[in-house]
This record gives C-alpha cells, sequence and structure tokens, in this order.
C-alpha cells in the first residue's frame, strides 16, 4: 500500500539551512543543490555516513565542515557498512538504556556512483540485505569526478571520460549505464525512488518519506557535474530538468513493490536537447543519438508497462 | 579471587566468555578459520540472552571492521574478530579506526597468509598488521588470551590511549586447545572496565565530523598524536596490569621471563611457541647444564624494547624465534628487526640471531629448538660482527 | 604558514572537528568573476533562484518591499556576496529575468 502524503510545495522547503556555505564543491554543482536540499528534509535528528568522494572532500577540509549533522566518514567502499554499525549501535544501546529509547536519529549513508555502484556495492548490498534501518543515497554524476572524470560502471553509453576517450578507434563509453535501481529493488526494500535537482518538492517528498520508512531505503539521485559534463555551470538546473523531460531520467518512486512516477511527462522532448548542452556528448554522430534516442524509448515503454499506463509519453519534435 | 571455579575452554571460547563479561554492544564480524568459534560462541551467548549485543552479520570483513568504526564512532562498546586473509581485507581500515582513535578491541586467531592458501598457524597476519597503529598483544595461555580481552577494553578507552587493540592467540595451537580458564564474571569485569564513552561520538544533539580531509598543513599533527597515544597505552598497560592483579590476582608483564635469573643465553619468542621452548630449557637443556631461559614478548606494539634490552644485555648471545618472513628485509625476520633496532638504539652488543621457524602450520620440534640454540650457543664468545647476515630457516627441506 | 597553526599537543585527537557549519569561515566570493546582481522591482519573490542556489547564498528575508509600481512583497531575496560562486544558476532559472549576471570588478 502506498502512502499518499501531502505533496510539499515550494514554500514547505524550510528556510533553515543545515548545509553550510563555504564548502569547495565546484561552481554550480549539482550535488551541492542535492545536499542542501537532503539535509534541509532530513531535519536535525540525522546521522550521515559518507563515502570518499567529491562531496566528502569538499565539505570537509580540517578545521572545517560544511555539515550541521554528526558526520562520518571512514572509506570509500564502506559508507553502508560504517552506517550500518552508526545503526546497530544506537539500536543496541537504545535497548540498552544508554540512550533514551524514544530519541530519534535516523542514519543515513551517502555516497557517489563510484562509491555505489562499483567499489561499495557489497557493502550496500550486505546493508540492504540485513535490513538496516539506514536510508542511503547515491548522487550519480556518471564518473570518478573526484579523481578527474574517469568512466565509472554509472557512466553512460557513448559519454566521454577520460578513460573512455574519443580516439580514432573509441567513441567514448560502449557500455550502457549500470542498473543500480534494479540491483537495490532486487533486494526487496521497502521504498526505493529516484529524485532529479531540478525537482526539489519531489526529492523533498521522497527523503522525507524515506527516512520515515523503517528498515532500509535508497534514494538515487541525478547530479550534474558542470566540469566532467562539460557544461555551462548556469545550466546544471537547465540540463537536469532536460534529463526527465527527454525521458534519459525517469523521476519515480517504489513503495512496497509498487511502482509510481512523480513527475509524469506526457510530451517528450528529443534526447538531442539534452545531449547538446554536454561537452562528453560533442563528439556524437546523428546516428549514435539516434541509437541513444533507441535505447531511452526502450526505457521509457519498460516505465510505462511497469504503470500499466502511458505516464512518459511519446518524443514530440 | 583464587580457586574460583575454572572451566575447559579453547582459546577462542575464552575469548568470547570475556567478550561477554565486557558486555559488548556490538559485535560485527564475518568468517574465517580459525577465528571462527569466536563469533559462533557470541552469538550462541546473544541467542540465549546471555549477551545483550547486535550482532552484525557483514557480507567480509572489510565491512566488519568498517561496521566496527560506525559503531564505535556512534558510542558503543564493540567487538570484531578475525584472521589471516580477513585481516589482510580489512587492512585499509585498520589504518583508519587507530587513526580516527576508536576502542576497537579485535580478537585475532593467527594463522599464515596465502598463497597458497593454507589454514595453519604463524605469524603472518599478525605481522602484517604491526604498523597499522594497533596496540598489539599475545597470549599464551587460554586463560591469557580470556584475560586480555578485558585488559584491552581498559587500555582502548583510556582517554589517555584511545587506540583499538589486537588480542591474538595462536591459530589451532590455541584457539581449538581446550585448557582450563578461571573466566571473569560480568559484575567484576564491569567494575574493572566500567562502561563509559571517553571518546568523541556521533550525536544529533552534540554534532561532529569525524574523519575529514587533512591536508598537508594538518595531517602530520595527527600522526604525531597516535604515537603519542602509543607511548600512553604502555603506560596504561603497566597501569592496568597491576590493578588487573590486585583485583584477579594474575599477573601480566610487557614481556614474560622463564628462566632467566641466571640464564646466560636466551630465546625470544611469542605466542604458542614460547611453550615448547619452556619445555625444552627445562626437559633438555637445563638438564644438559646449558643456562637457557625464554624472553617471552607479550605486548608487541608498543614494543617493550627497555625490558628487552635490560635483559639481554647481560646475556652471552640470543635468538629470536620468528614465525614469519619480512621478504628482502635487512633482517629477516619481523621480531628479530624489533629486536636488534632496540639493540642498536640502546648500544647493546650482545650477538643476536635470527631462526624463521613454523610457518604455514610447520610444526616446531624439539630438534628444531636443539638447532636454535646451537646455534646461538656457536655464537659465544663472537661480537655481533659475527652474527650471520640472514636468518636460519629452520625446518624447511633444502 | 604552518607555524602560527595549532601544535599536535593543542588539537582534539582523531581529527574530530567539533564546531557544525564551521565552512561559513571560509569564504569563496573569490571564485567569482560574475556576479549576479538582483533587480527587486522585477523580482515576483517565487523562491526559484533560493531553491537553486548550490551555496544557499540567496537569503530569503521577512523584510516587505513596494515596487514603483505599488506591488506589495513580505519577502524580499537577496545574495550573500561572500560565498556566490557567480555559477549563474539563479540568473539561469529566474522566470522574471530579474537577475543579471554583471562582471566582477575588484
Amino acid at each position: 500500500m502506498s502512502t499518499k502524503p501531502k505533496i510539499p510545495t515550494i514554500w514547505d522547503i524550510p528556510r533553515e539551512e543545515l548545509f553550510a556555505p563555504g564548502h569547495r564543491m565546484c561552481q554550480g554543482c549539482g550535488a551541492a543543490i542535492l545536499m542542501r536540499h537532503i539535509t534541509k528534509a532530513l531535519g536535525k535528528d540525522a546521522i550521515i555516513v559518507e563515502a570518499t568522494g567529491c562531496v566528502e572532500v569538499t565539505t570537509t577540509v580540517y578545521p572545517q565542515t560544511a555539515w550541521k549533522h554528526p558526520w562520518l566518514h571512514i572509506a570509500f567502499e564502506n559508507a553502508a557498512a560504517g552506517a550500518s554499525g552508526v545503526e546497530a549501535a544506537i539500536k543496541a544501546m537504545k535497548r540498552k538504556g544508554v540512550i533514551p529509547k524514544d530519541k530519534k536519529v535516523k542514519v543515513v549513508a551517502i555516497g557517489g556512483d563510484g562509491g555505489t555502484f562499483d567499489i561499495g556495492l557489497q557493502a550496500l548490498s550486505g546493508m540492504l540485505e540485513r535490513r538496516h534501518n539506514v536510508l542511503y543515497i547515491v548522487y550519480d554524476n556518471e564518473a570518478y569526478m573526484n579523481t578527474g572524470i574517469q568512466r565509472s560502471g554509472a557512466t553512460p553509453y557513448k559519454a566521454w571520460t577520460t578513460t573512455t576517450p574519443v580516439g580514432k578507434v573509441w567513441r567514448g563509453e560502449w557500455r550502457p549505464k549500470k542498473d543500480i535501481m534494479g540491483i537495490v529493488l532486487a533486494h526487496r526494500v521497502p521504498y526505493a525512488a529516484t529524485v532529479n535537482p531540478a525537482y526539489i518538492t519531489d526529492l523533498y517528498m521522497k527523503v522525507r518519506k524515506a527516512v520515515e520508512i523503517e528498515g532500509p531505503t535508497f534514494i538515487h539521485a541525478f547530479s550534474p557535474c558542470t566540469p566532467g559534463w562539460r557544461i555551462d555551470p548556469a545550466l546544471t538546473v537547465t540540463v537536469s530538468r532536460l534529463a526527465v523531460q527527454t525521458g534519459v531520467w525517469i523521476n519515480y518512486e517504489v513503495e512496497n513493490g509498487e511502482f509510481r512516477v512523480t513527475t509524469p511527462v506526457p510530451k517528450r522532448k528529443p534526447v538531442k536537447e539534452y545531449l547538446r548542452l554536454q561537452g562528453r556528448f560533442r563528439h556524437l554522430t546523428e546516428e549514435e543519438i539516434a541509437e541513444i534516442q533507441r535505447m531511452v524509448d526502450e526505457e521509457v515503454e519498460r516505465i510505462n508497462k511497469l504503470v500499466g499506463k502511458t505516464v512518459i509519453g511519446p518524443v514530440v519534435e | 579471587m583464587a580457586g574460583k571455579k575454572k572451566l575447559p575452554l579453547s582459546g577462542n571460547t575464552a575469548i568470547a566468555y570475556a567478550v561477554k563479561a565486557a558486555d559488548v554492544d556490538v559485535i560485527s564480524a564475518y568468517p574465517i578459520t580459525p577465528q571462527t568459534t569466536i563469533v559462533e560462541k557470541l552469538t550462541e551467548f546473544v541467542a540465549n540472552g546471555e549477551l545483550d549485543a547486535e550482532v552484525i552479520h557483514v557480507e567480509s570483513e572489510h565491512s566488519a571492521l568498517s561496521a566496527a568504526v560506525g559503531a564505535s564512532a556512534a558510542g558503543a562498546r564493540v567487538f570484531t574478530a578475525s584472521s589471516s586473509q580477513g585481516i589482510a581485507l580489512m587492512y585499509e581500515i585498520m589504518f583508519i579506526a587507530s587513526s580516527m582513535r576508536l576502542p576497537i578491541v579485535m580478537a585475532m586467531a593467527t594463522r599464515a597468509l596465502s598463497a597458497p592458501i593454507n589454514i595453519w598457524n604463524d605469524h603472518s597476519d599478525f605481522m602484517a598488521a604491526s604498523d597499522t597503529g594497533w596496540v598489539m598483544m599475545m597470549a599464551h595461555t587460554n586463560q591469557e588470551a580470556h584475560d586480555d580481552i578485558i585488559l584491552a577494553y581498559k587500555i582502548a578507552e583510556h582517554p589517555d590511549v584511545l587506540l583499538p587493540v589486537i588480542t591474538a592467540i595462536d591459530g589451532y595451537f590455541m584457539s581449538h586447545t581446550i585448557e582450563p580458564v578461571e573466566p571473569i564474571e560480568r559484575e567484576e569485569a564491569l567494575k574493572f572496565i566500567p562502561k563509559k564513552v571517553t571518546w568523541s561520538v556521533l550525536d544529533p544533539d552534540n554534532p561532529v565530523t569525524m574523519g575529514p580531509l587533512g591536508t598537508p598543513e594538518w595531517y602530520y599533527e595527527f600522526k604525531r598524536q597516535q604515537h603519542e597515544a602509543m607511548k600512553k597505552a604502555r603506560e596504561v598497560f603497566d597501569e592496568a596490569t597491576k590493578e588487573f592483579e590486585k583485583v584477579f590476582g594474575r599477573r601480566y608483564e610487557p614481556v614474560e621471563y622463564f628462566m632467566m635469573d641466571d640464564a646466560e643465553y636466551a630465546l625470544v619468542a611469542m605466542g604458542s611457541v614460547a611453550g615448547n621452548v619452556k619445555a625444552y630449557i627445562v626437559k633438555e637443556a637445563r638438564k644438559r647444564g646449558i643456562k637457557l631461559g625464554l624472553i617471552r614478548v607479550k605486548l608487541f606494539r608498543p614494543f617493550p624494547a627497555e625490558e628487552i634490552m635490560e635483559v639481554i644485555s647481560n646475556l652471552k648471545a640470543v635468538g629470536v624465534i620468528d614465525r614469519a618472513l619480512a621478504f628482502g628485509s635487512s633482517y629477516g625476520g619481523p621480531l628479530y628487526g624489533d629486536i636488534l633496532s632496540a639493540a642498536y638504539t640502546r648500544g647493546v652488543d650482545t650477538p643476536i640471531v635470527n631462526f624463521v621457524a613454523g610457518l604455514g602450520g610447520r610444526p616446531v620440534t624439539f630438534r628444531d629448538i636443539k638447532a636454535m640454540v646451537d646455534a646461538t650457543l656457536a655464537l659465544d664468545g663472537k661480537t655481533r660482527k659475527d652474527v650471520p647476515k640472514e636468518p636460519y630457516f629452520i625446518g624447511v627441506r633444502e | 604558514m604552518t607555524a602560527q597553526l595549532p601544535g599536535w599537543k593543542s588539537l582534539p585527537p582523531g581529527a574530530v572537528i567539533t564546531r557544525p557549519g564551521s565552512t561559513v569561515e571560509y569564504k569563496t566570493h573569490d571564485w567569482r568573476t560574475l556576479r549576479p546582481v538582483i533587480d527587486q522591482e522585477r523580482c515576483i519573490r517565487c523562491r526559484l533562484c533560493w531553491l537553486y542556489c548550490p551555496e544557499g547564498t540567496i537569503i530569503e528575508l521577512d523584510k516587505p518591499y513596494t515596487t514603483k509600481t505599488g506591488r506589495k512583497y513580505t519577502r524580499t531575496y537577496e545574495i550573500n556576496y561572500d560565498y556566490c560562486k557567480g555559477c549563474g544558476i539563479c540568473a539561469q532559472e529566474c522566470p522574471a529575468k530579474a537577475i543579471k549576471m554583471v562582471e566582477e570588478v575588484r
């Protein structure tokens, strides 16, 4: 059964900032927008465990921190394991009366795509399978941006990265993006959702929901990287919105197996409009763009089938 | 406290009893031979309601220690255990646990490192952990293995120390061998190691950031702190063992001396092989009039250099038994390396020779010990210039 | 440079940072080559610039404002130029075209 909380409006987002400025995230960083609103949605009663990555290094340069939450970073591949430990500790200490039983503390793990799709996948699977009461959020900027734009399992088809360069033989990444949501959903988690920084109220609602639900929950966040995607920093939100409008990214949630698209797109824009703003796709030929369009069409069809009706419409030029 | 009921316990079970007495809050471990029965026994305690703890059935040793770090950072008393490849997989997080100054206690049932894969005992895994910033102890009886857990929490959680502690026993030779052990009960354990959070923890009411980025302007200072914490660990070890003796009647020293009062020669060893050497001293050496003693190193990190050198400086020759090999090093065995540098910095000229023995579970027999004693005696009247530049590989087929 | 910083004896163990949100001490304004300027007359108080700012450096104030044409607002959006990195998302997303990116002159 899907719970139907009041859909928040832009005015429901709290004014108070729980993520301080002065961090070293890039001009126009998508993850910075995400972190601001994730922390707002979490409220104060959360402990954050962060994987090594862009957000981690840019927000906690000793002796300063951008975080107003209790925050822990251990290593790259183990945010989910660390969060499992935090959650288990709180559970044990509550049971033993060390900390008050009614003390509200939600444990949240945050990692990039490298720390989640690739090196952290095992720890994530363990955390989900053991049913820890942890919300895991991946900010997916589709490559190892912190080390300088190397491809990851989340890098999309045909994208240029520094390790999938465009040359006489290679045309960028040649394998499709890993289906992390499929992997997470195979763990039969009570709640998993995708969010996008252009749709903040949707994000806000989903983070609120995910922390309220008992058990392991997961949020996959679209996270433009201005240097890595070779985009104008001013276009972070525009590109994010276009990802949804073209069907490259679909905002949805799966609650207890029930699939729901939260941002329906009755008329899709051609994928070319999304690709042409990004230098990482600059090398694409018309044929290659057509191939990507076909791949998006197939995914849209799959999602519409899951929903049982056309929530993402056809491409209208 | 003397005359209390003893139980026949394996080394691993003896450890589990102590962990139960310490009332740990979180146990995070992954199965590996020969450690596994520690965690089996602990989960049995939890399953029966004898211990109130969260058990995290992690999917790897890497996650075992990562979850332990998370739990410790949240303020829980935490325990984990591992061996061999498990230690190797934890290696990354071992440095982080000590650098974050989290008082985690880990039991290690020592075992050879692959390849070839080998489940039997040596000290390769223990020695590989020697520079990870953990306090390290190695027991040589099951009672000691039991007591070391209690001592470990005492040292780890001391506000001047705040370092993780490894308590090791030899795989199989101790982990699976039954000896009479007098278990410490929960009440008396908790009087000795009261549960008090002495370190920074994650709490929404008092938010801290743990594990930040340390730039070149800051990183070094935290490493220097760790060096100091190790020195403090030694002071706290001495205080803790004294208090332990008062409460429980058993005395532990960083170094155990066996028949050293009149000794002219000594073998230096760690772990269960010390038992073989003791037996050899009594049954063979002393009967033949050889004034041989044993120096057993219990505390490995911080290394008790002063004590060992004080004794060694008066001897005619010394042999160091290593159950691991530091390939390509200038010394051979890792324990020998520590002893040699201690001798150099303390101006000790006694000839000291190295024996590598018992790798991958190869038994160390009386014949092997005799060979070591003979080689040590051969250095009588010689200088350190005469010491072989390579270790003796004892018990290997040519 | 490192000589004025505290020595190892006075630092908390384990590099724990006990001052939440302390990056506010680190001003990022010098990253900026373009400076957003809000035209309060054109601003329709839609909150989008505040929403999308990656730095959280657009401040929402309960400060009334009346435009020359007599339109009354209860809120005002202002930019804290200490942290603005000049990305231009606010100007790009403003539906009223009330934010202009102008060259930063220092």
